[in-house]
């Protein structure tokens, strides 16, 4: 019998039949995530409804010697929950409750399947909501969310994940349960919560996050300002900045990002924009009255040549609706594309905007710019059709010069999708071996037999106990079939 | 070891730490430098130390071959004004980092530096609106004990590109390396504010929370039985902001604090202790009969202790409310027989990660939770 039936058999003693996959045809919907180009079936498919049974399943793992993935909704644009294919994929969808909502401690405790707008929802009637909202939120879950560090368009304002979550009850590689932080904020000893979120699924699985809850804001105001290219509106943001003024979000679209935009939703955007801003300002009324105005002057001052202001609710939905689908209706327009995230300090925007014009125009592609202006989180959408000949290869290379880009201007090659398996590559492009090897001290301390999430993040990994500089051999994804 | 023979001089009475004598001191000027000394240093024990100002915080090390003075490792390397961000060296007092409009918005005592801050991870009644130091901290440089030199995060607020040891090594109290470079999310400097100084209960800063002003600090006093809130941002709106939390705790406007706000309670060579409790505690702990002053608006409060029962009591009530208490700082008959850290959940997993960075225990041996 192999390793996997005997954990197979194993696992269905404590989980019960029906929570244990292992039929080809069923675990072939779980073989990719939101980077759907990645495809790896797993050999086992858990659906664990409480922590015991993760911890069961993690223990499982590691009597056995078998890697595991965990996997929330799947939404991940990095290849984060792409599965092993000899290994276990943990799907914490089934843990879907929301344990408490406590607008008194400012915090709610929810399970790691939760949809992150859930968690919105039931904290609004209380007069309070969860901040990080990534465009995803109406179907990403919150532990996927805490994997990945996830961001959102208002995360300029109020911060990522990683501020918003206070405490955690993970299950560690060795299957043991431990919790880290709390409702109660400054636990004492080392910030292992700060070094799980974002960590990817390599230092174990969370089964309960506590997150802070935020006061609903008094007043919200949103304007949409056309201009006649990206140049205008990069000042213009630029100068919002410089004033000291900080929105919640300000947002920027390309002209290429309307066409597709306006073909998908409709959202009518100004004709004639060559680039069009969102700037969202929440606060006191007496505040965002005063700030309001100053944004709508310093953005007619940079050559706006028309300026909506969102009146009610349903037109500021409308404005959002445009930029919220962008990267879906990016099909509208090209048949295949790539979403790029990256991240370049804010003053470079014109310059590395005009780089990448260049660089789409020498590759032969078209890239749309769609992209959290007010922190310099770029998403490039390389635009390409599989049927000809070569496009998939030059639009690949656009896409990898377009991090190369990133990097040279001092930023990230990624701001909130993770490295995950798309990733691990350009990581030695941004960190030294040194910087890496002492990241993988943390992953050596959580996880020694190096079984949760493997060959993500790191391109190479450390084999623990050994002396630091020397690597075994870098692991590629077996199974991994890239198109 | 020419580096060490370079760089070191003898140890003063002036340099022992809570009563430990330094054997040897050192001040490296450069990263560079640094790595170059602690990989000359791998036989000795190690203690890092800034302006010195928390230098009694903490439990004594059980060992002190060197002490790493940072203050050479000194000034700001980046101010990228646009991109709301700076770059500072370690050793840089938070006071001399001028940056115009703008604010690096952490709080240590009087001449505290950004590494001792980090280190330490001390905060003050603005982290209500600007958070602490994990929330500002973007970017990080250290130096391991085995002197290799390793950085994460960067320069660039919104970042997900590995692990953020930024996070880890934020108040890990010298026990992991050495901090030579930090880069820091910055804000505008706020055009105006105001204080609102009110006789008034606790409980009230709930109220101030739902009335959604925005306040960047929420404190109480209750030896004074004060509330205070900070209100920053433009000048009409800090006016009418002010003007309305004014008429809800029927207290006045005023340009300036309480005498009491961000002071620490404790006497220089008395017992001082770190109360965090989940926010709808605060006002037990505050009624509780023995003072405490701090955040009423995140849950982290301060108290003076007279001795190890009311430490005790304190422990176990915020314990028994959801939360920890830490003993900071105490003269040494007292630290001698005290557990200053308390209860800590995750020790298991946290003692990994020291024998990980630090597998012969060299690093301000004893000083942290658990003996790590």
């Amino acid at each position: 019998m192999s390793g996997i039936e005997e954990l197979a058999i194993r696992l269905r003693a404590s989980l019960g039949h029906e929570r244990v996959v292992t039929d080809r045809q069923e675990l072939r919907t779980y073989e990719c995530d939101g980077l759907a180009h990645y495809k790896v079936v797993p050999a086992l498919v858990a659906l664990p409804q409480n922590t015991a049974q993760v911890a069961e399943v993690v223990r499982a793992c590691a009597d056995a010697g078998v890697p595991f993935v965990a996997r929330g909704s799947g939404t991940g644009l990095s290849g984060g929950a792409l599965p092993h294919a000899d290994g276990v994929l943990i799907v914490t969808a089934q843990m879907r409750a929301i344990r408490s909502i406590s607008p008194e401690d400012e915090r709610a405790v929810v399970e790691p399947g939760v949809i992150n707008l859930q968690v919105t929802r039931a904290a609004t009637p209380h007069g309070y909501y969860y901040a990080p909202d990534p465009s995803s939120q109406q179907i990403c879950s919150i532990g996927g969310n805490v994997a990945e560090n996830s961001g959102g368009a208002h995360c300029l304002k109020y911060g990522f994940t990683t501020n918003h979550v206070t405490g955690l009850e993970v299950v560690t590689p060795d299957g043991a349960i431990t919790r880290l932080g709390g409702r109660a904020p400054d636990a004492p000893g080392y910030d292992l919560l700060g070094a799980f979120v974002g960590s990817e699924g390599t230092l174990g699985v969370a089964t309960e996050v506590t997150v802070r809850l935020t006061r609903l804001p008094e007043s919200v105001r949103t304007l949409l300002a056309a201009f006649r290219g990206t140049d205008e509106a990069g000042a213009a943001t630029s100068a919002i900045i410089g004033a000291g003024v900080v929105p919640a979000a300000i947002e920027m679209m390309d002209a290429l990002a309307i066409e597709a935009a306006e073909a998908a939703v409709a959202c009518g955007y100004p004709a004639g924009a060559g680039a069009v801003l969102i700037v969202e300002l929440d606060g006191p009324s007496a505040e965002v009255a005063a700030q309001f105005d100053e944004v709508n002057r310093l953005c007619e001052a940079n050559g706006a040549f028309e300026i909506r202001i969102a009146a009610d609710d349903a037109e500021r939905a409308l404005f959002w609706k445009g930029r919220k689908s962008a990267f879906a209706a990016v099909g509208r327009i090209s048949p295949d594309y790539i979403v790029q995230d990256g991240v370049i300090p804010r003053t470079a925007l014109p310059e590395v905007l005009r780089r990448i014009d260049e660089l789409a125009a020498a590759h032969g592609v078209r890239v749309a710019n769609v992209f959290h202006a007010g922190d310099g989180n770029l998403h490039p959408l390389v635009l390409f059709d599989d049927a000809v000949e070569g496009q998939a290869e030059r639009a690949e290379e656009a896409s990898g010069a377009i991090i190369d880009l990133c990097i040279e201007y001092g930023g990230s090659i990624t701001g909130e999708h993770g490295v995950g398996a798309d990733k691990a590559k350009y990581m030695p492009r941004m960190f030294t071996d040194d910087d890496l090897d002492t990241m993988q001290l943390v992953r050596c301390a959580f996880d020694p037999a190096g079984i949760a999430n493997p060959g993500k993040i790191f391109p190479t990994p450390r084999l623990c106990g050994e002396r630091p500089g020397r690597h075994r051999g870098a692991v590629e994804y077996e199974g991994a079939e890239v198109f | 070891m020419p580096v060490l023979d370079d760089l070191a001089r003898p140890g003063t009475d002036d340099d022992a730490v809570g009563g430990v004598p330094a054997r040897l001191v050192a001040a490296p000027g450069s990263t560079e430098e640094a790595a170059a000394l602690i990989a000359a240093a791998q036989d000795l024990t190690v203690v890092i130390r800034g302006a010195g100002t928390k230098i009694d915080w903490g439990v004594p090390p059980q060992a002190l071959d060197l002490i790493i003075d940072t203050r050479r490792l000194s000034g700001v390397v980046e101010h990228a004004a646009g991109d709301l961000i700076t770059i500072v060296r370690a050793g840089t007092p938070l006071a001399e980092i001028a940056l115009g409009d703008q604010v690096l918005a952490l709080d240590g005592p009087a001449g505290s530096t950004v590494g001792g801050t980090v280190a330490v991870n001390t905060s003050g009644p603005r982290r209500l609106h600007y958070g602490t130091v994990r929330d500002l901290l973007i970017g990080i440089t250290v130096v391991r004990p085995d002197g290799k030199v390793a950085k994460s995060g960067g320069k660039v607020v919104k970042n997900v590109a590995g692990y953020d040891l930024g996070k880890l090594f934020t108040g890990s109290y010298g026990t992991l390396g050495l901090i030579t470079e930090c880069a820091f999310r910055l804000h505008p400097r706020p055009r105006s504010l105001a204080y609102v100084r009110a006789k008034a209960p606790a409980e009230e800063a709930a109220r101030v929370r739902e009335a959604r002003v925005a306040p960047a600090a929420i404190e109480i006093d209750s030896a004074s039985g004060e509330l205070a809130v900070l209100v920053e941002g433009t000048p009409e709106g800090v006016r009418e902001r002010s003007a309305l939390l004014a008429k809800l705790l029927g207290g006045d406007v005023a340009d300036d604090p309480p005498a009491w706000w961000g002071v620490d309670p404790w006497p220089s060579d008395g017992i001082g202790m770190k109360l965090s409790v989940p926010l709808s505690a605060v006002p037990e702990l505050a009624a509780g009969g023995d003072p405490v002053r701090g955040s009423a608006g995140t849950g982290v409060l301060y108290a003076a202790a007279d001795g190890i029962t009311q430490v005790e009591r304190l422990r176990a009530q915020c314990v028994r409310l959801g939360g920890h208490a830490v003993v900071l700082t105490a003269p040494s008959p007292v630290r001698d027989i005290l557990d200053m850290w308390g209860p800590v959940p995750g020790l298991a997993l946290m003692r990994r990660v020291k024998d990980q960075f630090d597998p012969g225990h060299r690093f301000a041996p004893g000083r942290f939770v658990g003996g790590i």
